[in-house]
């Protein structure tokens, strides 16, 4: 009962949903994207889960006076201040003190800790290219043509640079996304397939 | 530029200078954006999550179109919670095997339309020598399927096969580089930015 019934479950609404997309008839369309805005309301739900699991784990350090407990504190400050602010002070609009904290505070930090890894990209780059064999060196040469194409200074050092950048983007690196692309979606498709038949249970949870 | 302005931009600027302070040392001015980040991202998204689909898909719907139906997915959604109990967890099982059955059910067919029959339909174009199109178009599909032998790994890569994964493994370093070429050139914009964003406030600030 415990775990029949949920793999049961997935399976028909798997299914379903499979068959739905070969029945593209409009008596059939509007039941499916019912269920459809039913699995984002549960997902919603979810959310709340994590948020809740994010508190327990870090209120258990700052309870333990655990390492960095000070540090957690900041971060559930931060986590409540949002929301608290984004349901009682005024919504998410323009003005909002939300709206100049995703201004001021989320995307500055965001976008920094992005950039930080400009830094970080350029050092693993470094250690990557003195692996000296052939692949690591097409891909030291590549990264190095396309990153000099697309700026003027490689123009300037070479004027067919740009084209030469255009042609290794829809020759060869078109060939490579492609393949990776198929093999990973094969890769999902399979490993959605398992779920469903109840091969892959892990998602269940234990006992 | 306002009182306002100037306290909001001097937050953003504090954080952005506090991140960047890892590249110093790991430090206290760190330690406090990176919490910041996991903290606000979470509360963010939170937010987000509840004006664009709690409030137009459970609260409208249920309290000022009388539409009770959507009780259902809520209580599946409440179920999820069950999660935090010992005794009831097994609750849980259910709304999360019907979100993974309709995830699953929606993702089958789109991924085989959008990422394996579409690249594939693309690669399936006409070839030669007589001209450079052509003559890119056999490449394409040469790589695509070299890449593709690579990937198969049922088959021990040696002799004529591994010569193919061989050129399938290059075909593949030359899309790494690129993408990485690409992803550096993207984090070093952000860079910029950021530190255009810090020179425009001080500058704003100061009167320099």
């Amino acid at each position: 009962m415990r775990r029949e019934v949920p793999i049961v479950i997935c399976f028909l609404a798997g299914l379903s949903f499979i068959l739905e997309y070969f029945i593209p008839h409009q008596s059939v369309r509007p039941f499916f994207e019912n269920f459809r805005q039913w699995a984002i309301i549960v997902m919603t739900f979810a959310y709340v889960l994590g948020i809740s699991n994010i508190v327990r784990v870090n209120y258990h350090v700052i309870h333990r006076k655990g390492r960095d407990w000070f540090y957690k504190i900041i971060l559930i400050v931060g986590l409540f201040f949002m929301i608290i602010m984004g349901v009682f002070f005024g919504g998410i609009g323009e003005g909002t003190v939300f709206f100049w904290m995703y201004n001021n505070a989320y995307s500055p930090l965001q976008s920094t800790m992005f950039a930080l890894l400009a830094f970080f990209i350029a050092s693993a780059a470094f250690r990557a290219f003195r692996v000296r064999t052939f692949q690591a060196s097409l891909l030291a040469i590549t990264a190095l043509i396309v990153m000099l194409g697309r700026v003027p200074v490689g123009e300037n050092v070479w004027k067919s640079f740009p084209d030469l950048v255009e042609w290794i983007m829809n020759v060869p690196q078109l060939a490579g996304k492609r393949a990776i692309m198929i093999g990973a979606a094969l890769g999902a498709i399979s490993t959605a397939l398992k779920v469903l038949v109840g091969l892959e249970r892990t998602y269940l949870g234990g006992e | 530029m306002g009182t306002g302005e100037i306290l909001w931009n001097g937050l953003a600027l504090f954080l952005t200078l506090s991140i960047f302070s890892i590249l110093y040392k790991d430090n206290p001015f760190y330690k406090i954006a990176e919490h910041l980040v996991v903290g606000v991202s979470a509360g963010y998204f939170a937010i987000i999550l509840y004006y664009n689909s709690f409030i137009p898909k459970v609260w409208v719907p249920v309290v000022h179109e009388s539409k009770f139906l959507y009780i259902l997915p809520t209580i599946l959604g409440v179920l999820m919670w069950t999660r935090f109990s010992r005794k009831w967890s097994w609750v849980s099982r259910y709304p999360i095997a019907a979100y993974m059955g309709i995830g699953m059910g929606v993702a089958i067919p789109v991924t085989m339309q959008a990422y394996i029959l579409v690249p594939l339909y693309a690669t399936m174009q006409p070839i030669g020598f007589t001209s450079m199109a052509l003559f890119n178009n056999l490449l394409v599909a040469a790589g695509v399927l070299c890449a593709l032998v690579y990937f198969f790994f049922s088959k021990e890569h040696t002799g004529a096969f591994g010569g193919v994964a061989k050129v399938g493994i290059w075909t593949l370093m030359v899309g790494f580089g690129a993408g990485f070429g690409l992803t550096v050139m993207g984090r070093v914009s952000l860079l910029i930015e950021r530190f255009t964003f810090m020179r425009d406030y001080l500058q704003k600030l100061f009167g320099f």
